[in-house]
């Protein structure tokens, strides 16, 4: 079979103040398969950016290339914008960072999710509130006929990230790209949010790109990770091995999180090496 | 001199939705406390309360310990307790440099000797003068979390309270804001009110935690009981088990 998403050698450019190209993502390479990939580096290493390319949400300055972007065996790069435009939301499905970015602030929540709904299916209203209804509970909202009828700025940060997880899963993606999903909920619900999206990829076989910083979550929920600093992939690995990285990156990372019941004043930080940039 | 922080049996109410109920803690002057819980326990709206930006329809507030201690809401009172809010690419202003959004406070609080003072926030949050025109957008996410820890500290306050201050950011980023944290609290001898759902981050920087769910205490126990399980609700149980990442049934 082949693979759902494949990226060959993509690269992101932006033009800096003197107008050079400058390269956000340099050559980025992988495939992915009904499976969990997570992406995790530092801030600026490319992650989003990668995530946005594969989507067709590059900020308009910057400039995409690739040897090949293909989703199901569509080049994404070659596809009519129509074509794309409607992978976007329906076969492909994303949850973008910042949440209180990508909601729209004069709609509630419910609206939001039904908006979506009606955007790929034929639904009668009252199937379509039901459902948003039902997806709200799924994401362990409690009281969701309440949260339902909120605006954006009358919900916590968890409830306003999960309202998106909501959204998303309405539409039923074949491939997820979650770009830091989880990282405004507390542990528990974390943990509900990630078994419902294990539950797609297990029983539905949709292949999902989980972008995070959060190391132990990466490790413990997704087959494979990867590794990125600036702009690169700099190692690739099984996630149950990472605590066994190789890379000076990598083990720098896991070193400087702080651990329950250990007290290391300060906590350890990457000493950065030019080289790891090359 | 220091001052802490009393908060006694406060509600906050939201049309009708009962946010916050009858919590009660104090945090001593000096002292590094954290609340823990649901998304959605109502642990930033404590924050809100105690700087006046939410509605509290019972309960006390007040600062306690030797120095100045001014009433919730006056003009003394917040320029002693600053806030760090939640969302680091939120609460800073698109469209202000650096340089204005942390002149902003000062002219508010009619302080005078800005350069100096602006030159100083940058510094100890370890940025140089070199971003002080700079946009939020130019910032990345470490960068933008120093900004707004800047902005809280220019005004001189006794009281810092942090909305989840290391979620949006990477491991390195996180130790990098931490020791900072760690290192200020020990110059200045402030007192830390701080939100987080990462329970190795809180423990790393508090002595003590208030674990809620739905906007009630669930209970009150020491960072080092914390880390040696000795915990007594299940709720607290299910958060420490849960920390420990995913598990597949
Ligand atoms: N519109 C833009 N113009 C110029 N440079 C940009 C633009 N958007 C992003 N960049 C740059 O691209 C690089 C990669 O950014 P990206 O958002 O992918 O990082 P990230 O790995 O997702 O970081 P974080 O963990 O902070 O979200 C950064 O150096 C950033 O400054
Ligand atoms: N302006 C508002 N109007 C109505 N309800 C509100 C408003 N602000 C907050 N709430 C409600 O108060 C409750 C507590 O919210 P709060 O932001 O304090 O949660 P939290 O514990 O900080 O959660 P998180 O960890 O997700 O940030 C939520 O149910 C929220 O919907
Ligand atoms: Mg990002
Ligand atoms: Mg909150």
């Amino acid at each position: 079979m082949s693979p759902l998403l494949v990226v060959d050698d993509l690269r992101v450019a932006f033009p800096n103040r003197e107008g050079a190209l400058v390269e956000a993502v340099r050559g980025v390479s992988f495939e992915l398969g009904r499976e969990r990939l997570g992406v995790v580096g530092e801030s600026g290493s490319g992650k989003s950016q990668t995530g946005r390319a594969i989507l067709g949400l590059t900020p308009p300055q910057g400039r995409v290339t690739a040897k090949r972007l293909a989703f199901d065996g569509i080049d994404l790069l070659t596809c009519p914008p129509r074509v794309r435009r409607d992978l976007r939301g329906g076969r492909i499905g994303m949850v973008l960072q910042d949440p209180k970015y990508s909601l729209n602030p004069v709609m509630t929540i419910g609206a939001q999710i039904v908006e979506t709904l009606h955007a790929h299916e034929r639904v009668s209203r009252r199937e379509a509130r039901e459902r948003a209804l039902a997806m709200l509970a799924a994401v362990q909202i409690d009281r969701p006929e309440r949260v339902y009828g909120l605006y954006p700025h009358e919900v916590s940060g968890g409830m306003g990230q999960r309202a998106m997880i909501a959204m998303m899963l309405v539409a039923d993606p074949d491939l997820l790209i979650a770009d830091e999903p989880t990282s405004a909920l507390d542990v528990t619900v974390q943990l509900e949010v990630l078994r419902i999206l294990d539950r797609l990829v297990a029983d539905r076989g949709m292949g999902l790109i989980f972008i995070s910083h959060d190391l132990r979550l990466v490790s413990s929920f997704c087959d494979r990770v990867l590794v990125m600093y600036a702009g690169r992939v700099v190692e690739e690995i099984a996630a149950g091995e990472l605590s066994r990285a190789q890379h000076p990156y990598t083990q720098g990372l896991l070193s400087c999180l702080p651990r329950l019941g250990e007290s290391r004043h300060p906590l350890p930080v990457l000493q950065r090496d030019p080289a790891w940039a090359l | 001199m220091s001052v802490g922080i009393e908060v006694r049996n406060l509600r906050v109410v939201y049309d009708g939705f009962v946010a916050v109920d009858d919590t009660s803690f104090h945090v001593a002057p000096g002292e590094s406390f954290g609340l823990v819980g649901e998304s959605g326990s109502g642990k930033s709206t404590i924050l809100r309360a105690i700087c006046g930006l939410a509605p509290v329809t019972a309960g006390e507030i007040a600062l306690v310990g030797r120095g100045d201690r001014p009433k919730p809401g006056s003009r003394g009172f917040r320029r002693l307790v600053q806030m760090v809010f939640q969302d680091p690419y939120g609460s800073l202003h698109p469209r202000q440099t650096v340089d204005r959004i942390l002149a902003e406070p000062l002219a508010i609080h009619r302080m005078d000797d800005a350069e100096r003072r602006i030159e100083q926030a940058l510094d100890e949050v370890g940025l140089g003068t070199g971003f002080r025109f700079r946009y939020p957008h130019q910032l990345s996410g470490g960068q933008r979390q120093r900004i707004a820890i800047a902005r809280a500290l220019i005004l001189e306050p006794q009281v810092l309270l942090l909305d989840e201050p290391t979620s949006a950011l990477d491991a390195s980023v996180q130790a990098e804001v931490l020791n900072l944290l760690d290192e200020l609290r020990r110059r200045r001898g402030l007192t830390f009110l701080m939100v987080s759902h990462d329970l190795a981050v809180v423990t790393h920087l508090c002595e003590r935690l208030l674990v809620m769910a739905g906007g009630r205490t669930v209970e009150t126990l020491s960072s080092e009981d914390l880390a040696a399980r000795r915990v007594e609700s299940p709720y607290t149980r299910t958060l420490m088990e849960a920390s420990t990442g995913f598990r597949r049934a």
